[in-house]
């Protein structure tokens, strides 16, 4: 009887449903709108208060950073890059989850990815917006940013050099930002037009009435709506690919010790998803706590992303292992000198370390199924992965440059109040940013929640037939 | 119908998806092509139920790619083997192997551009103003309710045969929506 267990197996694995309980269609509706509908919570107001303080800050230190040059910052030399490349890799990091899941997880109709997919994108693109920040404000006179693009003007004489990696990042940085605003838009659409029909103020009817273009659901509207979509997800997967690929590539092309290595691409990929859906993990866990979404954000979308966070997790510790493998069978000393000495047992032992403890270790404890399905667990895990990834960018960054091949050029890097404040205040931005967006927009995508619905309905009702059918010894025949 | 305030269409409210694919199916059986179904979320199969064409996004999506990976290729090559030839460590003015990240890039940012903006535009958006929104249930299509219109403009159009025939269908409700 392949058939029956076939068919049981399969209504297994849907049974433990992505949405809890039987919303209807209208359910679904009503818990995402009410977020945005009741009446504004005086800890709304006190979560804005303290975030744009928080940016504020960002703010003045930019300024000063601005008004002064980047002598401000601990920079020097021989570390010529410290703090913001550092910040600027982990923000860029985080943001590739977002994009992982509504891209990837689309393609590969993983159906969980459903109920999280709008807020982790929206998390690629606040967290996109303080990585961007860094390497406009570290060229030294960012006035003069626009350089970094081909635009003919009157004062740069000649063009940008196109064989260069920091170039071809700021063309991956710029399209990844473009196109993950795009893909984001596109997705809100629908359920922007859902906010204008609940909209009960003139204000709200006209704003979302034009955020939405008028969209109105017909049959031909989502056709060319799904296409779209199939097509930037298509578009998208390989682009989060070469985002912190041709990032690596920053370092990886250089003839530096410790970053001339060709693992860098698949390592700092595994390294960004790890970061990223610990990021998502942190945030959703307080989010569906807050906003009462627990059944359509279930433990199994939870224990999912902690999955994905032990596998690249592992990754991220094997190529940690592989980068001391290489440096030993060179035989190359400068090479071996920097993981053996500077990383391992030199003055940056204790950020090594830290890294390993953070990133490799912790991690491990997701084999268990109680510790990943325990929510106080997750949330403190998620968070211990993000500070590990921050020191792994500082690790390479810091460790790979602060002993040059001549002793005389030997040096430390210590962050200045500029440094630590900037890195504080880039926080303040994105949580600013999370705190209006959950005030203003559906923070979870409506219609594919309903669409997914609808879908698994079918599957349970052909999975039903083929078990009665199977039971009643009746040829099932094909699958489909 | 010059005279008369024109009718876009009579309007047919289901309560699930499973019933507006059956009145669509049974509305081709019955000879009627001018119709449009309106849904919270996309149902598969619709778009054949109703004989449309399938979406040409695809195509446009093509053209873009094809004109940002050209645009790549010749910035590359233009500024840095003819406008301004500058030697940099040794390496030659254009190869194709160093422009190939710049080539990627902008043949996605191009692609999504037109898959964005070409479905908008396909979609005849931005629009704020179409007959569906007459239609006094309509704040519905974007909840749980799902809309079958069959146009005025339909040759099988008639107010009291396709009023009986979507009432057999099993209709919540029935209502004639003014363009």
């Amino acid at each position: 009887m392949a058939e029956l267990t076939h068919a049981q197996e399969m209504k297994e694995r849907l049974t433990p449903s992505l949405t809890t309980g039987h919303p209807t269609y209208h359910d679904v509706t009503e818990a995402v709108s009410i977020i945005a509908e009741v009446k504004t919570h005086r800890n709304w107001y006190i979560a804005l208060a303290i975030s744009t303080s928080i940016t504020g800050i960002l703010g003045l230190m930019l300024a000063y950073l601005v008004a002064t040059g980047v002598g401000v910052w601990g920079n020097n030399s021989p570390v010529g890059w410290g703090w913001d490349i550092t910040n600027f890799v982990f923000w860029i990091g985080i943001g590739h989850a977002g994009t992982l899941i509504s891209a990837i997880l689309f393609l590969f109709r993983q159906k969980w990815r459903t109920s999280i997919n709008r807020f982790a994108e929206a998390m690629t693109l606040f967290a996109v917006a303080c990585a961007g920040i860094y390497p406009a404000v570290h060229v030294g006179r960012p006035w003069r940013a626009y350089w970094l693009f081909p635009i003919p003007n009157e004062f740069l004489n000649m063009w940008q050099n196109f064989r260069s990696p920091l170039l071809w990042d700021v063309f991956a940085v710029s399209t990844y930002a473009t196109v993950s605003a795009l893909f984001w838009y596109v997705g809100l659409i629908p359920d922007l037009a859902t906010f204008r029909d609940r909209a009960k103020t003139k204000g709200k009817q006209i704003a979302y009435g034009i955020a939405s273009l008028g969209w109105r659901g017909s049959a031909t509207h989502w056709k060319n709506y799904e296409k779209s979509y199939m097509i930037l997800a298509g578009l998208s997967t390989p682009l989060v690919l070469s985002v912190h690929t041709i990032v690596s590539f920053d370092f990886a092309v250089s003839i530096l010790p410790g970053w001339h290595t060709t693992i860098f691409p698949p390592y700092f990929v595994a390294g960004a998803i790890f970061s990223g859906f610990a990021m998502v993990v942190t945030l959703m866990v307080i989010a569906r706590w807050i906003y009462k979404v627990e059944h359509l954000v279930t433990m199994t979308h939870l224990e999912n992303m902690n999955k994905v966070i032990l596998a690249t997790g592992t990754i991220v510790g094997y190529a940690y292992a592989t980068e001391f493998f290489t440096a030993w069978y060179s035989g190359n000393p400068y090479e071996s000198y920097v993981f053996f000495v500077s990383r391992a047992t030199g003055p940056y032992a204790w950020a090594y370390w830290s890294m390993i403890s953070c990133n490799v270790i912790s991690p491990q404890f997701f084999w268990f199924k109680k510790l990943r399905t325990s929510l106080p667990f997750m949330f403190v895990i998620s968070i211990v992965v993000n500070i590990g990834m921050w020191f792994e960018r500082f690790v390479i960054i810091a460790t790979s440059l602060h002993r040059d091949y001549l002793p005389a050029s030997w040096g430390y890097f210590r962050p200045s109040f500029v440094d630590i404040l900037t890195f504080f205040g880039t926080f303040g931005l994105f949580i600013t940013l999370f705190v209006f967006f959950t005030r203003f927009l559906p923070i979870i995508a409506i219609s594919e929640v309903k669409g997914m619905m609808a879908q698994t309905h079918h599957e349970e009702h052909f999975l039903d037939e083929a078990v009665a059918a199977s039971e009643g010894k009746q040829p099932v025949g094909v699958a489909h | 119908m010059a005279d008369k305030p024109s009718i876009h269409g009579l309007v047919a409210d289901f309560d699930s998806p499973d019933k507006l694919m059956d009145a669509v199916k049974a509305a081709r059986k019955a000879g009627y092509t001018k119709m449009e179904a309106y849904t919270p979320f996309p149902i598969h199969g619709i778009d054949d139920a109703m004989g449309a064409k399938p979406s040409i996004l695809g195509y446009l999506v093509l053209g873009g790619s094809a004109t940002g990976l050209t645009i790549a290729v010749l910035l590359q090559w233009w500024t840095g083997a003819v406008d301004y030839p500058l030697v940099i460590a040794g390496k030659p003015y254009f190869a194709l192997e160093p422009s190939i990240p710049i080539i990627f890039e902008l043949t996605v940012l191009l692609s999504a551009f037109v898959a964005v903006f070409g479905m908008i535009g396909l979609n005849g958006l931005p629009n704020l103003y179409h007959p569906i929104f007459n239609y006094s249930g309509h704040k519905g299509i974007t909840d749980d309710r799902f809309v079958l219109v069959i146009e005025a403009s339909d040759r099988e159009f008639d107010a009291t045969a396709t009023r009986d025939f979507l009432t057999a269908q099993g209709a919540d409700k029935l209502e004639l929506i003014e363009a």
